[in-house]
């Protein structure tokens, strides 16, 4: 038989992670629901409009998707993988032959599957419930794309790396979780970004979220809205640029960090 | 080369802590080998450093003619070809047993069949309960299916058969021989020393992260050669004494009651016997 490969094992564990996603129902709620109940609060509460055709909704979905890149990345992985790193799953995979490389492919493919149903609710949600309108022209669509594709993996290598942060697998919920609501709460996702005290916004703009956030907004607003935001215009290869910062800086911690078993 | 695993002069510390002192040890192709020790003595670091889960401070390790300790991709070829079986785990309770062995199948060059290993742990009946509801005694064998669907020519397992009840246990024996007679070398740490005496070619008992002696459980310490107690019944009272020579003086007792000797039972020192007598000096 032949020797399998980094990649056929990557895709054999992706399909298992996503499996055993599907099959806790606690997680499959709290990520993928929690966002379509948020929106449907705030686009119940929120029925203002922030700007010539722009409601609330409208400018909520593109924070919502934004979010929706960290959730599935950032805080699936860097809740989950503590908890395997204590059930000793990951020192069972050490002491095979499986390649390091196909853990994480396998957590890829789960991170990229979630996201993009999590991306495909919102917007169906969006436009069915809160008159949310899709993107026009091609470019927009292909900026989402790109948006998404690098967000992710962005976003995954940080959850990866992270997860050595919390002490314990059930802890790290409450180490993890707080630090993506504060994010979401300073990167503009809740509120207008332009709206929030200036302090909140540079200390945003230290972090991939409020990227993802402002590049999510030049997708779904607008273009006349560009001059409503901080920099006025949408700084789009400021956010490529950023974002791709961040997946590097992350590839390395992960790569330096990444632990098999609790010491 | 039948030398499967050999290991001289190894050391490791933890900070103030000598784990593991100066050990030697070499572990022949197609023998069940049973390490035995106190908590705290250095089995568990041993074998983690044969098994590739630890660095060493010094010492040469070879394990199936590679060293545990080489990084990178190059250990790869050496996972193919050894199975670990670990203590506790409580992963994969939301996979099936068959999407679980069949799953690691995929890793392995030559893996068995998912399906004959399933049969061959018991678990046949099982093949499509989840990992959660399986009880302690299956989920371990579940362990054991995993650590074996690559082929293995090495299998590690660390006390296997801790919660099983005595028929498991004894089911769990066979498997081992088993694997044994198709050819695999077993390393095996336990507690149990009737265990290591049903299953063990040769023990090796370790303490203070040296190893004190290595030999057949049968002649452990001196047990093959140690007095017997010949205890029998005369009248009212029950005889026992000590010999070097019980078939002479069983001979004589024969001829003193004129035939069956009553109550006549000859013992020698059992394992745990001659195993506490070892460790009994240096318990802390």
């Amino acid at each position: 038989m032949n020797k399998p490969t980094a990649i056929s094992i990557g895709i054999q564990r992706g399909k298992l992670e996503i499996k055993q996603f599907m099959r806790q129902r606690e997680s499959v709620v709290f990520t993928m629901l929690f966002p379509l109940i948020l929106l449907a609060i705030f686009g119940s509460v929120f029925s203002n409009t922030i700007a010539d055709g722009v409601t609330f909704s409208q400018y909520f979905v593109a924070g919502m998707i934004a979010s929706g890149l960290v959730n599935t990345g950032f805080q699936q992985l860097a809740i989950m993988i503590p908890l395997e790193r204590d059930f000793g799953t990951l020192k069972r995979l050490r002491g095979t032959p499986m390649p390091a490389s196909s853990y994480f492919l396998g957590k890829a493919i789960l991170v990229t599957v979630s996201m993009l149903v999590q991306v495909a609710l919102l917007l169906a949600a969006g436009v069915a419930f809160f008159g949310v309108n899709l993107p026009q022209s091609a470019d927009k669509w292909l900026l989402l794309a790109a948006l998404l594709i690098l967000g992710s993996a962005c976003s995954t290598v940080l959850g990866i790396a992270f997860s050595n942060v919390p002490k314990s697998g059930r802890g790290a919920s409450a180490v993890v979780s707080p630090v993506v609501i504060v994010l979401q709460f300073f990167s503009g996702v809740f509120f207008v970004f332009s709206d929030l005290p200036q302090w909140m916004q540079q200390v945003a703009a230290i972090f991939p979220l409020k990227w993802m956030t402002q590049g999510a907004r030049s997708v779904f607003l607008p273009d006349s809205f560009a001059t409503r935001e901080v920099a006025g215009n949408w700084e789009t290869g400021r956010t490529f640029a950023i974002i791709t910062t961040w997946l590097v800086l992350g590839l390395i911690w992960a790569i330096r960090s990444f632990k098999w078993e609790r010491d | 080369m039948s030398k499967v695993i050999s290991v001289s002069q190894l050391h490791k510390k933890y900070g103030h802590t000598q784990a593991v002192d100066g050990l030697d040890l070499e572990i022949e192709q197609g023998e069940i080998f049973a390490l035995l020790g106190p908590n705290g003595a250095g089995k568990t670091t041993t074998v983690e450093i044969l098994e590739g889960f630890r660095d060493r401070d010094s010492g040469d390790v070879k394990v199936l003619g590679f060293d545990p300790a080489t990084k990178g991709s190059a250990g790869q070829g050496w996972r193919d070809r050894i199975g670990i079986v670990l203590q506790s785990t409580q992963d994969a309770g939301d996979l099936t047993v068959y999407e679980s062995v069949s799953h690691f199948a995929t890793y392995y060059k030559n893996p068995k069949d998912a399906r004959d290993v399933i049969e061959l742990v018991g678990l046949t009946e099982k093949s499509d309960a989840l990992g959660r509801t399986l009880s302690g005694g299956q989920r371990r064998r579940l362990d054991v299916a995993l650590g074996i669907i690559g082929s293995p020519e090495l299998i590690f397992l660390d006390e296997p058969t801790t919660g099983f009840d005595p028929e498991a246990r004894r089911a769990f024996w066979n498997l081992i021989r088993t694997l044994r007679n198709e050819g695999a070398t077993i390393v095996l740490t336990t507690h149990y020393l009737d265990e290591a005496e049903a299953l063990a070619d040769r023990v090796a008992v370790i303490i203070k992260g040296q190893i004190v002696e290595i030999a057949p459980p049968a002649e452990l310490g001196g047990r093959a050669t140690s007095l017997a107690t010949i205890s029998w019944r005369d009248g009212a009272q029950v005889c026992s004494e000590k010999s070097a020579n019980p078939t002479e003086r069983v001979t004589e007792l024969a001829a003193q009651f004129g035939g069956e000797i009553p109550e006549l039972s000859i013992k020698r020192a059992s394992l745990e016997d001659i195993y506490l007598e070892m460790i009994g000096g240096h318990d802390e």
